[in-house]
């Protein structure tokens, strides 16, 4: 199969296609129908991306099963993936059939609500897979339209304003990135990522300079380059979110629906630390290393600062949201360390999060589904009628605070391994995460699920059904594979990273006049 | 069959805790206990049949990236053996106990199963116990170190309808994260300074890593004390050290064979067999050990002093197993890591025995704890009685003075205060005396726990005392095997723990020879020694103990002719299980203390006894106006040294404070105030027209996105050309 990648890219459009042309009513056949045939389609496209991963080859580390085409004005189509991106388009073609199985309670626009999932995943899986600039910005950018329909449309009380707020953060890093694209093209003449054909220049093999020049009066260190990094970190550091851009993302979890939340917090977070290890890391190395130190203090102050924050949160869906944003502040950190364990790390724990953060969230949808209120406080107790899910709870919340023999451990450990090694202060301050997140998560469990049930509400509260239970059951096992056997994911993305690093290594060190900076750890 | 030792807890925690429903309750508990007296068989015959060297055999690739490689691995060394048998022998007897323990329990309602969770528990937390002594490497050690938190986690939180319960729960996970936040920066220190978390490749680069530095947090630090000492906090939470000691007394929250099990003998000496392990690390950081030193003989002074007056019968004895504990780290501070591991042994049996025998009286009292309410029980509930009878007889260490005759306790405490005062003037004497007043409390207070108990008269509620009955088999049975534990093993295997040295040296794998002068005299004796040490290894079977115990008097003797068979351990690091560096010969001087040092624990016990015995027998009114009299001090002391009050007001609140200013005041005056000023102007005006479209604006609007990224995407073509 040579169209590999478009296929799994477009296969859930084709099927948004077919719904929204064919499918008619709003009765509950219809809705069932909908439902169906999303799930199908998303089942589908995972069962072909498994493919991709069998004829995916390690070592090499390189862009593999590329293809391109004309398209529209001239401009290329190329698709591609190596170590780096692979397990994006894994995590997110796994992680759609779960998400599409958990709104089967859905009853408001179905067939619409199933439309834009689908639509979201053609678009998610395009940015991971795209080696074309403005096929990169076409996905990316898109992506945010679905999302944005979903809380809006199927959100809370209050999904305007979540939802108008989600848009503008991410928008105005967005057209930052859109200057520097231009600004990229204009320099390299070339809008090909990597993977390139015969004769075409990649902008992964370019060298953006690095001169220091004036702008206003200031003296910019690393010239183009700093320049560039900083349009694309307005970007990325909105998306991941990192600290102090972080505010939307508490605000558009509360107000999505489960599904919602479950894609973005999995999947869509996912997009700013990729871009970082496809553009900012790889092009820039000079001003990442640069800009490295301010980074690695961002990322610390997410992890500490939204830690404290989540341990007083009220809402359950907040507190995940911030635990979400301190995560990702170990995905940031461990990027920006730029050596093997770091990256390796930060690649591990967004795969992981996606389990965990996903998994976390579906089990805030199970309770919210019968009592309709996301307050802590409503709850307690429900162990006692609930002992299945109580059980599935305690797992991925050992899983959030980083047990070791689950998934949320490795990339915890590596990053902090990796940072330590470029400087201890924030590996000390960082790994204060360990003791804030347990403090957090088991605050959480304890007043949710512990205790006597004497709530009059919660007398009646029924454990999770066989779907419930069937929609966990791949998340529990990835979660415990992934502690147990990481490599299974270390050996896919460890060739790949250990060329980044080291092409990282090479440029940083050629730049001499300003080595202070690098030699500053 | 180390893999089958290992695995089989696992197997049977998963038997018991997802088939019970297809098996049947009775059937699953007791899959779960056969898997463990299976365990408990197979690292028997690993221990005894170990001969000193080290193997390793891989199972598979853990964490690997770059240079750091770990596997899931087991690796025997005499350590691991101890400890295997340690947690194997204590954990088959709790699970042959909770069957009478836990048969009907008040916090369950009628028809809720909890037992087969309850056995599932155990069993997993004998698991992750088995990797954190068989890992090759500090991070499966620390899998295991984080597996037995949360399996103590789920246990003490066991009666989850207790709040209570959930809370000391929490607290023990979280308290024991602190510890671990420092172990874990210790791993980060050692893998950058030697590449590799591997026990093969870090243990013999001991020395080395003295004379590197390390830049840790701008200060040029000596590698080895900065690593033992972040590695030491890790042993300081687990171990329940003081500072970090807060959550072991409301651990006694879970059920009392837990108590026994995770909370005496088993994962709370785990910071112990961690400095051991690290001991050829440890024995290059001078500094650290000192520290260690400090904090341990702290914590056995302070918690005995707590323990004086606690009323609830468990935390009595949680307070002892604290302070006995730090009896452990001071040995390992001085670096006589032998006679820790000495103390960790034949403590795991008095003290599992202790609980235990605490939670027949429990159960016999119908989950009565407070000793308050208990008196004139020991006819009542007579093997009980003898059961705590001897496990107060160990823990206060009942044996005849210069002698190496005695209970268990008696041989391996005076073997720590020995040790302690070898180690020289000033931080020895002072751990020395810290533990002799702390032995003199210990014999107070488990006196005490006994007269209030066993003697006096019945108080509290009459039905629960004309109802107090003698409990089952299943409770008993266990009792009686940690009796002989109790009671023999000390002298059972002193030779091999606290012996000549290089009786220590052949047990734990360690080369050794001759310090300087005497040469072919004692190479007869030696020879004569080896025979009796070769005995020791045999015959370890409970009913070899009274030979050995004669073999060991003897060599005992010889000793007092100082000089004698003088060997010293020459180990390179990482060569055995233990390492004492180049003029480490502590183990030996700690034989050639002065009599009165000696005697010093046996007096002080006597003290202790004699004034339990005033104060609860002779005249019951004492304690009270003493109580009444020194109202601070006694306050003071009922009250932990008030350490849960000043942590509440410099950490939780503070935190919870610091957490709603960030939340209130950062991300919604600050953050979003600035955001929201900007977009003021923008939002309103949308959510406004909003209003009167409804829904249907958000389609305009998406509209309104792809049309302005179509036009954007033309103008870069265009502008590309």
């Amino acid at each position: 199969m040579d169209n590999l990648i478009s296929i799994v890219t477009f296969l859930p459009l084709v099927a948004a296609i077919i719904m929204a042309v064919f499918l008619r009513g709003e009765d509950e056949a219809a809705q069932l129908n909908a439902k169906r045939l999303a799930f199908a389609a998303t089942l589908a496209t995972f069962l072909v991306s498994i493919f991709l991963l069998v004829q995916f080859d390690a070592q090499n580390t390189g862009f593999q099963l590329v293809e391109e085409a004309e398209w529209l004005f001239g401009l290329q189509y190329r698709v591609g993936v190596d170590g780096i991106s692979i397990l994006f388009v894994m995590l997110t073609t796994f992680l759609m059939p779960i998400t599409i199985a958990s709104c089967w309670g859905v009853n408001v626009r179905v067939k619409e609500y199933m439309i834009a999932l689908l639509v979201l995943e053609t678009l998610m899986i395009g940015v991971f897979v795209a080696l074309d600039l403005v096929l990169f910005y076409l996905f990316f950018e898109a992506g945010l339209i679905p999302m944005f329909l979903i809380i809006g449309i199927w959100g809370g009380a209050n999904r305007i304003y979540a939802s108008f707020k989600f848009f503008l953060y991410t928008f105005l890093g967005s057209v930052l990135m859109l200057v520097a694209m231009v600004a990229m093209y204009v320099d390299a003449g070339t809008t090909c990522i990597g993977g390139c054909g015969e004769g075409v220049r990649a902008l992964l093999d370019h060298n953006f300079g690095t001169e220091t020049f004036d702008v206003l009066g200031f003296s910019v260190v690393g010239g183009l380059q700093t320049m560039l990094f900083l349009a694309f970190f307005a970007s990325f550091a909105v998306k991941m979110p990192m600290w102090p851009v972080h505010t939307w993302l508490p605000d558009a979890h509360v107000q999505a629906p489960t599904a919602g939340s479950v894609v973005l917090a999995a999947i869509l977070l996912k997009m700013g630390g990729y871009g970082f290890l496809r553009f900012s890391l790889p092009m820039f190395p000079v001003a990442s290393d640069i800009m490295a130190p301010l980074v690695l203090w961002l990322s610390v102050i997410a992890i500490v600062y939204t830690s404290l924050v989540a341990m007083v949160q009220e809402d359950m869906k907040k507190l995940i949201a911030y635990s979400s944003v301190a995560h990702m502040g170990f995905v940031t950190m461990g990027i920006f360390a730029a050596n093997q364990n770091g990256v390796d790390g930060a690649i591990f724990q967004m795969i992981s999060h996606g389990f965990i953060s996903g998994a976390l969230f579906l089990c805030v949808g199970v309770i919210y589904d019968r009592m309709h209120t996301r307050d802590i406080d409503a709850y307690g107790g429900l162990v006692v009628r609930m002992p299945a899910y109580a059980a599935i709870f305690m797992l991925f919340t050992m899983a959030n605070v980083g047990l070791p023999g689950t998934s949320g451990f490795v990339g915890e450990f590596l990053t902090l391994i990796g940072v330590f090694q470029v400087n201890t202060w924030v590996g000390v301050f960082a790994a204060t995460g360990v003791i804030l997140s347990a403090c957090y998560a088991l605050w959480l469990y304890r007043r949710v699920v512990l205790g006597d049930l004497i709530k009059e509400s919660l007398k009646s509260i029924t454990d999770m059904t066989t779907r419930e239970r069937a929609i966990f059951a791949p998340l529990v096992v990835m979660t415990i594979l992934l502690g147990v056997y990481p490599s299974l994911v270390t050996d896919i993305i460890g060739p790949s990273v250990s060329a980044l690093v080291e092409n990282y290594d090479v440029a940083v060190a050629a730049f001499v006049p300003d080595t202070h900076f690098a030699a500053n750890h | 069959m180390e893999t089958i030792l290992l695995f089989a807890p696992l197997v049977g925690a998963i038997i018991c805790g997802f088939t019970w429903r297809l098996i049947g309750e009775q059937a699953a508990c007791v899959v779960a206990t056969l898997m463990l007296f299976l365990s408990c068989l197979l690292s028997w015959v690993v221990f005894i049949g170990f001969d000193g060297e080290t193997y390793t055999r891989s199972l598979f690739t853990w964490i690997e990236s770059g240079t750091l490689f770990t596997d899931w691995a087991i690796r025997v060394d005499r350590l691991t053996a101890v400890m295997l048998i340690v947690i194997t022998t204590v954990s088959a007897l709790v699970h042959l106990y909770s069957f009478g323990y836990m048969a009907h329990d008040e916090n369950f309602k009628e028809g809720e199963s909890y037992r087969p969770r309850f056995f599932a528990y155990l069993s997993f937390f004998t698991f992750t116990m088995l990797m954190l002594v068989t890992a090759d490497n500090l991070l499966q050690l620390f899998f295991g170190w984080e597996g037995v938190g949360v399996a103590s986690y789920l246990l003490i939180g066991f009666y989850y309808r207790k709040p209570s319960a959930g809370a000391a729960a929490m607290k023990a996970f979280i308290v024991n994260r602190v510890g671990d936040f420092g172990f874990l920066l210790g791993i980060f220190a050692l893998f950058w300074m030697t590449d590799s978390i591997q026990f093969d490749v870090i243990l013999p680069m001991g020395a080395e890593l003295a004379e590197m530095n390390i830049t840790f947090l701008g200060m040029e630090l000596d590698a080895a004390n900065t690593i033992a000492f972040l590695l030491f906090i890790g042993a300081m939470g687990k171990s329940a050290q003081l500072f970090l000691h807060t959550w072991l007394p409301d651990a006694m929250e879970g059920p009392t064979p837990v108590s026994a099990l995770i909370h005496a003998a088993t994962m709370v000496t785990a910071g112990v067999f961690l400095v051991c392990r690290m001991s050829p690390i440890i024995e290059y950081a001078p500094v650290a050990g000192n520290v260690i030193i400090i904090v341990g003989a702290l914590t056995a002074f302070f918690a005995a002093t707590v323990g004086l007056v606690q009323n609830d019968i468990k935390r009595v004895i949680a307070y002892s197993t604290c302070s006995q504990l730090g009896y452990m780290f001071v040995a390992a501070g001085v670096g006589v890591y032998s006679v820790a591991m000495f103390h960790l042994f034949t403590h795991a049996f008095f003290k599992a025995m202790l609980f235990l025998g605490a939670g027949s009286v429990i159960h016999a009292m119908h989950h009565e704890q407070d000793m308050r309410n208990y008196g004139d029980l020991r006819k009542k509930i007579p093997y009980t009685f003898w059961a705590m009878m001897i496990g107060t007889l160990a823990i206060t260490g009942v044996g005849i003075p210069l002698t190496t005759i005695g209970f268990a306790g008696f041989l391996s405490k005076d073997a720590v205060i020995e040790s302690a005062f070898a180690f020289g003037p000033g931080l020895g004497e002072f751990a020395f005396w810290s533990l002799v007043i702390a032995a003199c409390f210990t014999s107070f207070y488990s006196w005490r726990l006994m007269f209030l108990t066993f003697f006096g008269e019945a108080r509290g509620n009459k039905h629960t005392h004309d109802h107090a009955h003698e409990s089952p088999w299943t409770m008993i049975a266990p009792l009686g095997a940690l009796a002989l534990g109790a009671v023999f093993s000390g002298m059972v295997w002193y030779n091999s723990f606290f012996g000549h040295t290089d009786d220590v040296g052949r047990f734990f794998g360690v080369p050794y020879a001759e310090a300087g002068h005497h040469d072919e005299e004692h190479g007869e004796e030696h020879a004569e020694d080896e025979t009796h040490g070769d005995d020791t290894h045999a015959a370890e079977t409970a009913e070899g103990h009274g030979d050995d115990a004669e073999h060991a008097d003897a060599g005992h003797a010889e000793e007092g002719g100082h000089g004698d068979g003088h060997y010293v351990l020459t180990g390179a690091p990482g060569e055995g299980a233990i390492h004492a560096a180049p003029g480490n010969d502590i183990l030996g001087e700690a034989h050639e203390v002065p009599k009165w040092v000696k005697v010093a624990p046996f007096v002080a016990m006597l003290i202790g006894f004699a004034t339990a015995f005033l104060f609860y027998i002779v005249n019951p009114s004492i304690p009270g106006r003493l109580a009444a009299q020194q109202r601070p001090l006694y306050n003071f002391l009922l009250n932990k040294w008030y350490f849960d009050e000043a942590y509440d007001f410099l950490f939780v609140r503070p935190a919870k404070w610091l957490g709603r200013f960030l939340w209130k005041g950062g991300d919604g005056a600050v953050i979003d105030g600035g955001i929201n000023g900007l977009a003021m102007g923008i939002i309103p005006f949308f959510t406004r027209l909003a209003g009167r479209a409804q829904s249907g604006y958000i389609f305009h609007y998406a509209f309104a996105m792809v049309l302005g990224i179509v036009a954007l995407i033309t103008w870069v073509t265009m502008s590309a050309g």
